[in-house]
Formats: structure tokens, C-alpha cells, sequence
């Protein structure tokens, strides 16, 4: 079993116009930068991109928007970006915004096969629009339906030959989630190791879920709002 | 005297217990982790996937791996840990966070909430904050009482869009702290030097006032 491909432009083959990908990433913190650099090359455009964030004016997701190649934007928080917001006031970006929590979840019961469940959050708010209510301990929540992808797309620290993969820090968030949503997912790694090289009780993502690995040449791994003591 | 920023965060810090798991929004209530009263040990959780968020980092130490729900840079505490971002809504939904501080444009006196959308302005999103107000045990809403043309931001029913209904059990304003209950808006104590009176004129929403009302303490 080798799941390992050459670089992010082999990696994303297979993606076409119209389809539906899911990045990972908080802000621009564990962000598939070599992915993206890669989707803003081929040029594949009309894409559903459901992420946390929207990235920045000139990078993450920012480049792809500049290029209008994003037809959609499924997000929980897409500020700090003013190019975002020129096209979603020219109508020509749609954006559907989801709770946080309810959206990291909706990538898990994708990825678990579980098509739908009740939370409470956006209940009495805009969020419910539409949406089946139901009562559970005496308190109302909503109907919320599962997220899968045609591509997953996220970033590691470490990865192996088999697709096993292993977050640092706070780059995990929604990495984690995502990457068992895709039907294709790929993952691209700062550091690439054989088959048994990495420790299986430290393992964050299993193999299973992992289509294509490779291990990506450079990071930029821009800070968005540096704070020093 | 109307509190600062810095006094409604110190305010809100005496709510503190020992062994709290906290998450603190962004803006004022980011500021409280500054007033931790001393003895007491409280754990932050930042939505973004760490439990022991400590302080900034030291000069040439940033790491972009390593940030809080606001993007900027952080440290990890001795006794920490790191997941992703469905387990750690996990523990918002889940009841686990003992306590939750955010910020609000509007508050009523039946505990709904408005804090995340300005219509005609931009939308930025409702990141992690419906999810926080619709599970939370305990949460404390920091904010101005009324706006910069001293309009009332505590009301009978929110003009804004809301995050979420009935969920909100305490504000700290600039002028007083106040209890959600059925009856409305209790007022517990007044900021120093502000009289009910005061307060009343400043409260849209129906306010309710049992006997002396103190003033806050500060140490």
C-alpha cells in the first residue's frame, strides 16, 4: 500500500469545475497551502468550497477567490478578507454560513455515516430557517444534515506511506474532521515517513480515511495576527 | 463613573471559581484572563482546539501553528492539550465548559442575544459564538449598556439579528452587573459613583430593583 504522490499538482488531479471541496484550516493556521497554490495554477473553477475561513486578501482561500474560481463559500467566520466581500456584495460569490461547532460536526457524522443530527445551536435565529425543530430535555435544537466532499483537503505535520497522519498544535482543528469527509482526500505533509516509522498509539487521522499523501517543498505558514509578550 | 474595558473584565474575573474551564470571547472579555484573582486556578479552552491557553509568546517565538480563536499567537500551559475543532465543540455542546464570557451588541431582558451581524454592514460570520450561547452552563455577556449616541443596548427585544435566545444569565456592563431572570433585568450593584436612576435611564429593557443595590468592589 502506497498512497504517496508526487507534489500537490499530481495531488489534485481529478479535481474539475462545479465540484465541491473541503479545506482545512483555522484562520490561516494549518492551511494545505501547496494544495491551493496548485488549484490557483490549473485554473478549475466554479467550486463549492466549504472551510472555516476564507483565508486572507493574498492568501489561503483568498487566492482562489481572487481568481474567482470559488462559486460558494460554506464558512462559519469569513472576515479579514476585503476582496471576499467586494464579490459577495456584487453578488458574485455566494456564501452560506454555519456555526462553528455545528459545521466541524457536520464534516465528522460525513465522514462517520451518519447522515443527520440535532443541535441546539442557531435555534430562534436565522441559522433555523427551514430547518426541522425538535425537542430533546426539554430544550429546542435543529435538524442539522451531514458534509461530504468530492476532495477533502488537508494539511499535516507528520504522514506516513499509508496515509496515517499526525496534527501539531492548533493546526489540527478542522483538518481532523474534514479528512474523513472526503471521497477523495488528500493530505499534504511537512514531513513524509515509511510505513511504521511513526508511532500508531500517537496517530491523529488513520490511514483509512487518506487517499494521496505527499510531502509538500515549502511553508509559508503566514501568522495572522502576531502577539508577543 | 461609567467602568473601562479594563474594570468591566476585572468584574467579570470575581465570577471566577477554582477548576473552571473557561472560554473567553474576543475583545473585553479576552481581557479577563488578565484579573484571575490569585489562589485560584482556571483552565482557558480556546475553540480552536487547546485547553490551557497561556499568554502570548516571547519575542521571536510565534509559532503559526500556534494561535487562539482570534488568530493571534499563544503558548500552551504545563497540563494543556490540543484536538480538533469537532471536539472541542464537543466540550462547548457537551456541557464540560463551566464558562462562557462574550461580548453582545444587544441583550433582553428574557436573555436573547445579538452579537454577531449588522445588516447593510458586513457579514463577517457567527464563527463558534451560536454555538457557545446555545450550550453553555454559565454565560456572562461584557458590554458598553448602551451605545456611543447613548442608546439603550439592553432591551425588551433585540433589533438586530440574533444569536441566540434565551441563554444569556449575566451582563457586565460599563454602569452595573445585572442578573437574567424571569422578572427581567435584576440589578445586583451599580458601578461606582452610578446611581439606579442612572442605570433606569440607560435600560430599555424592564429592570428590576430590590431594595439598596451595592456598589461594585474592586481590590
Amino acid at each position: 500500500m502506497n498512497k504517496v504522490v508526487k507534489d500537490a499538482r499530481e495531488a489534485i488531479k481529478g479535481i474539475e469545475d462545479g465540484m465541491t471541496l473541503m479545506v482545512g484550516g483555522f484562520g490561516l493556521s494549518g492551511i494545505p497551502e501547496n494544495c491551493i497554490s496548485a488549484l490557483v495554477e490549473s485554473g478549475v473553477k466554479d467550486l463549492t468550497c466549504i472551510s472555516n475561513n476564507a483565508g486572507v486578501d493574498d492568501f489561503g482561500l483568498g487566492l482562489l477567490l481572487k481568481k474567482h474560481q470559488i462559486k460558494k463559500m460554506i464558512s462559519s467566520y469569513v472576515g479579514e478578507n476585503a476582496e471576499f466581500e467586494r464579490q459577495l456584495l456584487n453578488g458574485e460569490l455566494e456564501v452560506e454560513l454555519i456555526p462553528q461547532g455545528t459545521l466541524a460536526e457536520r464534516c465528522l457524522a460525513g465522514g462517520a455515516g451518519i447522515p443527520a443530527f440535532f443541535v441546539p445551536a442557531g435555534y430562534g435565529t436565522e441559522v433555523a430557517e427551514g430547518k426541522e425543530v425538535r425537542e430533546f430535555n426539554g430544550k429546542p435544537h435543529l435538524l442539522e444534515n451531514a458534509l461530504t466532499a468530492d476532495y477533502a483537503i488537508v494539511k499535516a505535520w507528520k504522514g506516513d506511506t499509508h496515509g496515517n497522519l499526525i496534527y501539531r498544535y492548533t493546526a489540527n482543528n478542522f483538518n481532523q474532521p474534514m479528512a474523513t469527509a472526503g471521497k477523495i482526500t488528500i493530505a499534504e505533509v511537512e514531513e513524509l515517513v515509511e510505513a511504521g516509522e511513526l508511532d500508531p498509539m500517537q496517530i491523529h487521522t488513520p490511514g483509512i480515511f487518506v487517499q494521496r499523501i505527499f510531502k509538500s517543498t515549502n511553508y509559508e505558514k503566514r501568522i495572522e495576527r502576531i502577539t508577543e509578550r | 463613573m461609567a467602568l473601562s474595558k479594563e474594570q468591566i473584565a476585572q468584574r467579570i474575573a470575581q465570577e471566577l471559581e477554582d477548576g473552571y474551564y473557561v472560554n473567553l470571547g474576543i475583545g473585553i472579555p479576552t481581557l479577563v484572563a488578565n484579573y484571575v484573582p490569585e489562589g485560584i486556578e482556571v483552565i482557558l479552552q480556546s475553540e480552536n482546539g487547546m485547553l490551557g491557553m497561556g499568554q502570548f509568546p516571547e519575542k521571536g517565538k510565534a509559532d503559526a501553528d500556534l494561535i487562539n480563536a482570534g488568530k493571534q499567537t499563544v503558548t500552551i500551559l504545563p497540563g494543556g492539550s490540543f484536538f480538533d475543532s469537532a471536539a472541542s465543540f464537543g466540550m462547548i455542546r457537551g456541557g464540560h465548559v463551566d464558562l462562557t464570557v462574550l461580548g453582545a451588541f444587544e441583550v433582553t431582558d428574557q436573555g436573547d442575544i445579538a452579537s454577531w451581524k449588522i445588516p447593510g454592514k458586513m457579514v463577517k460570520g457567527m464563527g463558534g459564538a451560536m454555538d457557545l450561547v446555545a450550550s453553555a452552563k454559565n454565560i456572562i455577556v461584557a458590554m458598553q449598556h448602551t451605545s456611543k449616541d447613548g442608546q439603550s443596548k439592553l432591551l425588551k427585544e433585540c433589533t438586530l439579528p440574533l444569536t441566540g435566545v434565551k441563554c444569556v444569565k449575566k451582563i457586565v456592563t460599563d454602569l452595573a452587573v445585572i442578573e437574567i431572570t424571569d422578572e427581567g433585568f435584576v440589578l445586583l450593584e451599580r458601578a461606582p459613583g452610578v446611581s439606579v436612576e442612572e442605570i433606569k435611564a440607560a435600560t430599555e429593557g424592564r429592570l428590576v430593583v430590590k431594595g439598596e443595590v451595592p456598589e461594585m468592589a474592586f481590590s
